[in-house]
């Protein structure tokens, strides 16, 4: 961590105009700030430091000509799940050995093309199948929050760990990251940085590898609200290789930052409430009302009641699309390939090797559910039960309420290796209570840093918007963001 | 409903994943816990409920019947284990 690594992105670009720096410091900053934490943190699993070099060089150039980007000269990291050419693209998952695509995803080359320098590839859940970090094929990604008083390793929070403590621990000025059930926003929270999943829709899907397709979107993982806004605006774009990239232009998000939220009505839904919820999700939840009460929102108490059913239709919905979408690893295009007696058993021993424990039993709950006989019991009932958690948010919405209010997520950072998450997957799965109603919803939402707990972690606070209206998550979460504050880790490695 | 070791063995095969019968075993156990969570969506009534195919109002996207991309099997087998004269080489399927 350095002076210049401290910066946000918004104060980075500043002293790049002024031509107080130049991106080639920068970068080697945080080509420092990488080198110096990544064994203890693990958050990168490729670095592709030479690009980087060669990126800020040009960016330098264009600086000076007065021909930057909207990023230009910024040194990011990107979420191994992105395809980018020539570079190391594996979904940190062991079946995509050797992986480098001929082809940039739409996201990526959006951020290329506004001056965004590559620093390297960020660690992730294997295929973003995890709410821990622990399922990466090249080992878990240390949280650079500890408890007070603790050595003990904690978790960054799934499937976006890499993302979210490479930007805590400022290994880059902003990272992108992806959200399916909460893995842009929940390692956010559990990071005490900000993380917006937008629309679906919004981002291109193009170039990302897929999990779940009806589900998946791309955002940012900033450590700042405005930064958040200024790489979302960059990402977003109306895309003809993505069938779901919605036609509608992108807004000046920054435009949002600092706009009164006086008179607006926050939504309050009852059913945010989790079994053995700590006092202090609660307690935050109140300070959170009390600061946009304060900014002149109106608190309205709302109902949604089908949030109980959002997380079990998600884990029918979300594996059936992965069994499907993951159908295409078989070690014939690319990859690993095992050798067999004859192709069936090469698909077999390929798979078998390739793919973690996690994957694996996705894979199969959703081979199962789509399997003859099984489809009405449980696929089609999900999608319907989808339809009323959808409605539920409509029907709030169009009694005139124009965010809701929620915790991000229904506990602080727990630790690498926790026995009793091992034990039972749902108890992880549990971690996506509050962000996966979105996901299933298609709308946006942003989780922002709001306090820290007795131990000395991060809590976070998730404002869920109107399909499109990601404008007014960003005005709430800079209100939010001016009364809590922002908060860094202490460095320790 | 529940699953049996015949079962996992069986929807193993259909997704093409070899397992063991140890694999098998700790697999039954813990795609019972899935199934058992997720059985408590039989509690909503969705008589009805129309099922979602989009989750936002969008128009499947249209384009003209041309060919936009190609001439360059050099790229599409680059990654690949194993090629021969750009095809995709796998072990003889046909006896």
């Amino acid at each position: 961590m350095t002076e210049l690594t401290k910066l946000t992105i918004s104060d980075a670009r500043e002293k790049l105009a002024q031509k107080e720096i130049s991106s080639a410091e920068l970068t080697e900053s945080y080509i420092g700030a990488i080198e110096a934490a990544n064994d203890s943190l693990n958050a990168y699993v490729a670095l592709t430091f030479d690009q980087a070099r060669s990126m800020a060089k040009a960016s330098d150039e264009r600086l000076s000509s007065g021909s930057g980007g909207a990023l230009e000269g910024i040194p990011l990291g990107i979420k191994d799940l992105f395809c980018t050419q020539g570079v190391h693209s594996q979904a940190c998952s062991h079946i995509l050995d050797g992986f480098k695509p001929r082809y940039e995803s739409t996201v990526t080359a959006n951020l290329w093309a506004d001056g965004a320098v590559m620093l390297g590839k960020l660690n992730m859940d294997e295929f973003a199948m995890g709410s821990s970090n622990e399922t990466s094929y090249y080992g878990p990604v240390t949280n650079p929050w500890r408890a007070n008083g603790s050595d003990q390793a904690l978790v960054p929070g799934g499937s976006s760990g890499g993302s979210a403590s490479a930007v805590a621990a400022q290994m880059c000025a902003g990272a992108t990251a992806t959200d399916t059930g909460g893995s842009i926003r929940q390692p956010a929270a559990f990071t005490g940085t900000v993380g917006i999943k937008p629309t679906y829709g919004r981002c291109s899907r193009w170039g990302v590898v897929a999990f779940a397709s009806s589900l998946d979107q791309a955002g940012p993982i900033t450590r700042s609200v405005r930064d958040s806004a200024i790489m979302l605006k960059s990402m977003a774009s109306v895309d003809e290789k993505d069938t779901t990239s919605a036609n509608i232009p992108v807004p000046d998000y920054e435009a949002a930052i600092g706009k009164s939220v006086k008179g607006m009505r926050i939504g309050i839904p009852a059913e945010y409430v989790a079994d053995d919820m700590p006092e202090e999700i609660t307690a935050l939840w109140e300070q959170g009302k009390a600061w946009l009460k304060e900014a002149g929102a109106e608190i309205v108490p709302i109902s949604l009641p089908h949030t109980k059913y959002a997380l079990p239709a998600y884990y029918i919905v979300a594996p059936a699309e992965a069994s499907s979408n993951l159908a295409r690893y078989d070690g014939v295009r690319y990859g690993l390939r095992v050798e067999g007696e004859d192709i069936v058993d090469m698909y077999e021993k390929t798979r078998a090797a390739g793919f973690g424990d996690e994957v694996k039993r996705r894979v199969l709950i959703g081979t199962y559910v789509l399997s003859a006989g099984y489809y009405d019991a449980y696929y089609l009932r999900a999608q319907k039960v989808r339809t009323l958690i959808k409605r539920d948010f409509e029907t709030v919405f169009a009694d005139g309420v124009d965010a809701i209010l929620t915790p991000a997520t229904p506990s602080a950072a727990f630790a690498i290796g926790d026995e009793s998450m091992k034990a039972d997957p749902v108890k992880m799965y549990l971690n996506d209570i509050f962000t996966v109603t979105v996901n299933m919803a298609g709308l946006p939402g942003i989780s922002v840093p709001a306090g820290i707990n007795k131990d000395g972690l991060p809590l976070g606070l998730q404002v869920i918007g109107k399909a499109f209206d990601e404008e007014t998550l960003f005005s709430v979460g800079e209100v939010l963001e001016q009364a809590a504050g922002r908060f860094s880790p202490k460095q320790w490695w | 409903m529940s699953v049996d070791t015949d079962t996992v063995k069986r929807v193993a095969g259909l997704a093409r994943i070899a397992v063991s019968e140890e694999q098998a075993e700790t697999m039954t156990g813990e795609l019972n816990t899935i199934l058992g969570f997720v059985e408590q969506l039989n509690e909503v009534d969705i008589d009805g409920v129309e099922t979602m195919t989009s989750v936002l109002p969008m128009a499947a996207k249209q384009r003209k019947d041309v060919i936009n991309d190609g001439g360059k099997p050099e790229d599409i087998v680059a990654n690949s284990p194993l090629t021969e004269d750009h095809f995709f080489a796998v072990p003889k399927v046909v006896e």
